[in-house]
């Protein structure tokens, strides 16, 4: 609803919306900042902003104590693999909701939305024992699993609703013109669902990236990814606002330059079906 | 239009999902329900090859008379309904300003839409230590500037300061599909309402909201299922005192501090008949809204 | 300096070693304190040594604690050794879940470990855990503030006088904090100070039927004492601040006066982390005239979980990690004063650690602790700022949060015992005991 408005207007409206964007990023710059401090500048009262002495002491000292890039590592295995495995079952099942529709399909996609509200830590014991006996505690494979099925819910539904705005007349002029299903799917569907898809798998990496209790309870020394790395700065001995600041910095780093390169895709896909 | 064969394709294509999350439901499920029916110490001994008593419905009824039940529930729906009212309206409020006329409006939304791409272990490590803390605390620095004394945040303001914190992590999420919702509105359609004299807020209120009622109810059904398990932000903040044990942190409290699986497998289910009465609710207004 | 011959002498022994058993890899969880990270450091040592190569699991202490549980109680199998307390030890010990630490070598010298700390790591006689550092609670406190208060301090001073010089050297304006002392949630933490201290007022967690004791005066003075004297010379927010919050005050220089692990001692005189590393000084945990001070024993220490398939390489380990020749290491890479306290006798008597200057302290302190007889009148459990039970860590963070949520001025001292109470008899009675 782009309409043309004084430049006084537009001022205003940049001045306005910069001062709260500045705000809601503030802890995340602040974080950021704080991780070039020396610990005794991060607690310093009055707090300083720019001007102290910049030292990557702080990312030293965590990479010292932890191998970051095994962790980082992880978490992209994990987090890509999970994605991965979810686009693939669900791309099928979406489609056929969305073109082959049923009575029942709306129910089905409510109940896959109603597994996701299982609290997990009720169910703690239970997945523990089963990845025991099925030797998938501390594996990448055995935790992509996990999440993918945790997220499998989300990501059905957001495809569902992109596959549901591909026009079927389109489909249906396909297969007028003798189009296999295979073809269908490669060269008409494809193409129109790739935006969707996209913006699916972003959503999904996000989430994947950041899930922090099946990644801390199901892993040990191999397969722990960049929560596990968290989870060991969150309350060290005495001054440690900026070691801490250095290791959340490391972990976030990743997915938020991810996330700002996708911005764009981001802002335009996550509608979920909602814009009509 | 869908011939016979291709509803059979389309069962085919759709069993994967459908069988691997029935699975997924299904088999924790069923040794949650085992196990809400057992008496379960393991560190009494208790062990599946030992045999596990069976109790009845007394890790239930333990559950459901303890003392902390209610208010948990009470917290929990406090804590979920703070949270979408704030991100809903904050939501609203942020898209229609991002989707004005301004510069630098690329750069703008990544800000608005980083604290989304954050660990929410971080997330509460960093607003309870660098912004909270009452000595320390960048907050306590600024009302000392102001010569005021600190507050206490997460001690007077607990369940305030842990909505505060979580709607700080999840209003990206409301902004990113609001705005994807007020993009699509026609503009022509609210030209034509200025022109005829409508005021800002009647425009809103008869033009914009109703527009964005379907994206909204999507903000809401994804949020809650999403605020339901809510776990990392109490852990790390408050550690559930001062009133902010919800249900599932009262769960974690049972079968990890207390290793009374029994009793918090029982737990587990009053959190799952309780996540599908919302999930009922929310379905309806969905339902409806998404028919559309 | 001798450090030379003992790294030869460790590395010739390392070799012959080396050479004849077969490298493992083990997985060892532990928790995220300056020592262990310090271990950690260290490791390369071992693997020269023994050739075994040693993967960690560092985690902060609750999600610790949660992590090795699960993995004990369902068998999982995912670590070699695991890093427990005082209170997991004899209770996984009595289950059958650890490997018993026999056959330890002649060198190691097992009859070294301090007493204290080798009969809480046993169960039945059977020791299952090696202490890799132990540790009582005793006072540090601020010399020079307490000059200025005009007082002195006594070597075991009593509640009353603490509270009084709290007052004296408060200075709110200038943001110092007469005392700090934990007060958040969670049994290890304010449970953990608020028991041992309520140990010196006479009460108790359980009587001898297994009752809860929350409705009796000895409580109620505790509380009302506790958090009088917070109220008057604490630090705001004192409901929140656990170890690391009030470690950070004092290296800070906001708090008078400290009670808490003597581990913390080298800490706060260290002064690279701290502004008033040169002005502490230390004193026996308080009491109230009744006979038992308001000092906890804990150690962290190492252990094997049951069903490891490497037992041997684990045991090397722990033979490494807690020897006395690893103390040297320590010692001459970082100082006397970074060694991991509280574990050997042979510690305390090497002349080169008499010269710090909390060591003897540390030692009286964990000394005149007796978690056989930690409480005034006669109790059915063992252990000081815990009760022994599997069941204990549960209740206690229940009750801690009533507790800290009276601190706060949320609820009454009476109205949070009476919770206390009813939350007790009620998980007693769910265990099985009343």
């Amino acid at each position: 609803m782009a309409r043309s408005v004084s430049t006084r207007r537009k001022a205003l409206n940049t001045l306005i919306a910069w001062t709260i964007g500045l705000l809601i990023f503030f802890p995340i710059l602040w974080t950021i900042l704080t991780s070039f401090k020396t610990e005794a500048q991060a607690i310093n009262d009055p707090p300083i902003f720019f001007f102290f002495d910049w030292t990557l002491e702080n990312y030293a000292v965590v990479q010292e104590r932890s191998d970051y890039m095994r962790f980082l590592w992880n978490s992209v295995i994990i987090a890509g693999g999970s994605t991965l495995l979810g686009i693939l079952i669900a791309v099928p099942a979406a489609w056929s909701m969305a073109f082959v529709p049923s009575k029942r399909t709306k129910d089905i996609l409510m109940w896959m939305l109603s597994t996701k509200m299982l609290p997990a830590v009720g169910v703690l014991y239970p997945i523990y024992l089963l990845f025991i006996s099925l030797g998938l505690l501390d594996t990448r494979i055995g935790l992509m699993v996990v999440l993918m099925l945790i997220n499998l819910p989300i990501i059905v539904w957001m495809l569902y609703t992109y596959f549901k705005e591909i026009p079927t007349e389109i489909l249906e002029a396909a297969r007028m013109d003798g189009a296999t299903l295979k073809e269908e799917i490669l060269y008409i569907l494809t193409p129109m669902a790739i935006p969707g898809i996209a913006s699916t798998i972003l959503l999904n990496i996000i989430l994947a990236w950041n899930e922090a209790f099946w990644t801390l309870n199901l892993t040990a020394a191999q397969a722990a990814p960049l929560t596990a790395f968290i989870a060991s700065y969150s309350s060290p001995e005495g001054l440690f606002y900026a070691k801490l600041s250095a290791a959340s910095t490391m972990a976030i780093a990743p997915i938020l330059i991810l996330g700002w390169f996708s911005q764009k895709q981001l802002v335009r896909g996550l509608t979920f079906g909602a814009v009509k | 239009m869908a011939t016979q064969q291709s509803r059979t394709l389309a069962r085919y294509m759709m069993a994967p999902a459908v069988i691997l999350l029935l699975g997924w439901m299904l088999v924790p499920l069923t040794m949650t329900l085992f196990f809400s029916f057992k008496k379960y110490l393991p560190l009494r001994g208790d062990s599946l090859e030992n045999g596990l008593e069976w109790v009845g419905f007394q890790n239930f009824v333990r559950f459901i008379s303890s003392s902390a039940f209610w208010p948990s529930v009470s917290t929990t729906m406090i804590m979920v309904g703070g949270v979408l009212i704030i991100t809903v309206v904050l939501g609203v409020f942020l898209a229609i300003l991002l989707d004005q006329p301004l510069w630098g409006q690329g750069p703008l939304r990544i800000l608005v839409i980083a604290p989304f791409f954050v660990m929410p272990t971080v997330t509460a490590l960093v607003w309870k230590n660098m912004f909270l803390d009452p000595v320390n605390g960048l907050f306590a620095h600024l009302w000392k500037f102001f010569g005021l004394s600190p507050v206490e945040w997460l001690v007077d303001y607990s369940l305030g300061s842990i909505i505060m914190i979580v709607s700080w992590q999840w209003l990206p999420f409301a902004t990113l599909i609001l705005i994807t919702a007020i993009q699509s509105l026609d503009s022509e359609q609210l030209e034509a309402a200025e022109m005829d004299g409508a005021s800002a807020f009647h425009r809103f209120i008869h033009i914009v909201l109703p527009h964005l009622s379907r994206a909204i109810t999507i903000v809401i059904l994804i949020q809650t299922i999403f605020l339901l398990s809510i776990f990392a932000e109490i852990f790390v903040t408050t550690g559930g005192a001062f009133g902010t044990k919800t249900l599932t942190y009262l769960i974690f409290q049972r079968v990890i501090d207390s290793q009374n699986i029994g009793l918090g497998s029982a737990g587990g289910v009053y959190a799952i008949i309780l996540a599908n009465i919302v999930a009922i609710f929310l379905m309806r207004i969905v339902g409806k809204n998404l028919d559309r | 300096m001798k450090l030379k011959s003992v790294l030869c002498a460790a590395t010739a022994v390392g070799l012959l070693a080396a050479a004849n058993a077969q490298a493992d890899t083990i997985t060892i969880a532990t928790v995220n304190n300056g020592d262990m990270i310090r271990m950690q450091g260290l490791t390369d040592d071992f693997t020269t040594k023994t050739g075994h190569k040693v993967e960690w699991v560092t985690l902060e202490e609750n999600v610790l604690r949660q992590r090795v549980t699960t993995d004990i109680t369902t068998k999982g199998g995912a670590f070699d050794i695991m890093t427990i307390g005082m209170y997991e030890t004899p209770i996984w010990g009595k289950n059958g879940w650890l490997v018993p630490l026999n056959g330890l070598s002649e060198e190691y010298d097992v009859g070294d470990i301090l007493p204290a700390m080798a009969n809480g790591l046993s169960y039945d006689g059977t020791l299952y855990a090696a202490p890799f550092y132990g540790e009582s609670s005793m006072i540090m406190y601020r010399t020079d503030l307490m000059k200025k208060a005009g007082m002195e301090m006594p070597d075991a001073p009593t509640w009353e006088f603490i509270r009084a010089a709290a007052k004296a050297m408060t200075d709110r304006d200038a943001e110092i904090n007469g005392i700090c002392l934990r007060g958040k949630a969670g049994w290890g933490e304010g449970g953990a100070f608020i028991t041992a201290m309520s140990n010196s007022f006479g009460a108790q967690w359980f009587d001898m039927e297994w009752n809860a004791t929350f409705d009796q005066e000895p409580w109620k003075k505790t509380l009302t004492f506790y958090k009088g004297m917070m109220d008057e010379s604490g630090p705001p927010g004192y409901a929140t601040n656990g170890f690391n919050e009030n470690l950070s005050l004092f290296q800070q220089g906001k708090c008078g006066m400290w009670i808490d692990a003597t581990v913390a001692a080298s800490f706060v005189t260290n002064p690279k982390d701290s502004t008033v590393a040169d002005k502490v000084g230390f004193a026996l945990a308080p009491d109230t005239g009744l006979g038992k001070r308001s000092n906890w024993l804990w150690a962290w220490a190492l252990a094997i979980p049951a069903g490891t398939q490497k037992t041997d390489a684990a045991k090397q380990f722990i033979e490494w990690a807690t020897s006395k020749s690893y103390i040297e290491l320590v010692a001459a890479k970082e100082g006397w004063a970074n060694v991991p306290p509280g574990a050997r006798t042979s510690l305390y008597e090497n002349p080169n650690y008499k010269d710090i200057p909390f060591a003897k302290m540390t030692l009286d302190s964990i000394l005149s602790a007796d978690p056989n007889n930690s409480t005034v009148n006669e109790s059915p459990y063992v252990g000081i700022q815990f009760a022994a039970i599997p069941e204990f860590a549960g209740i206690a963070t229940e009750v801690s949060q009533e507790f800290s949520a009276a601190y706060a001025g949320q609820q009454s001292i009476d109205e949070a015992l009476a919770k206390a109470q009813a939350i007790t008899n009620d998980a007693m009675e769910a265990a099985g005991y009343r």
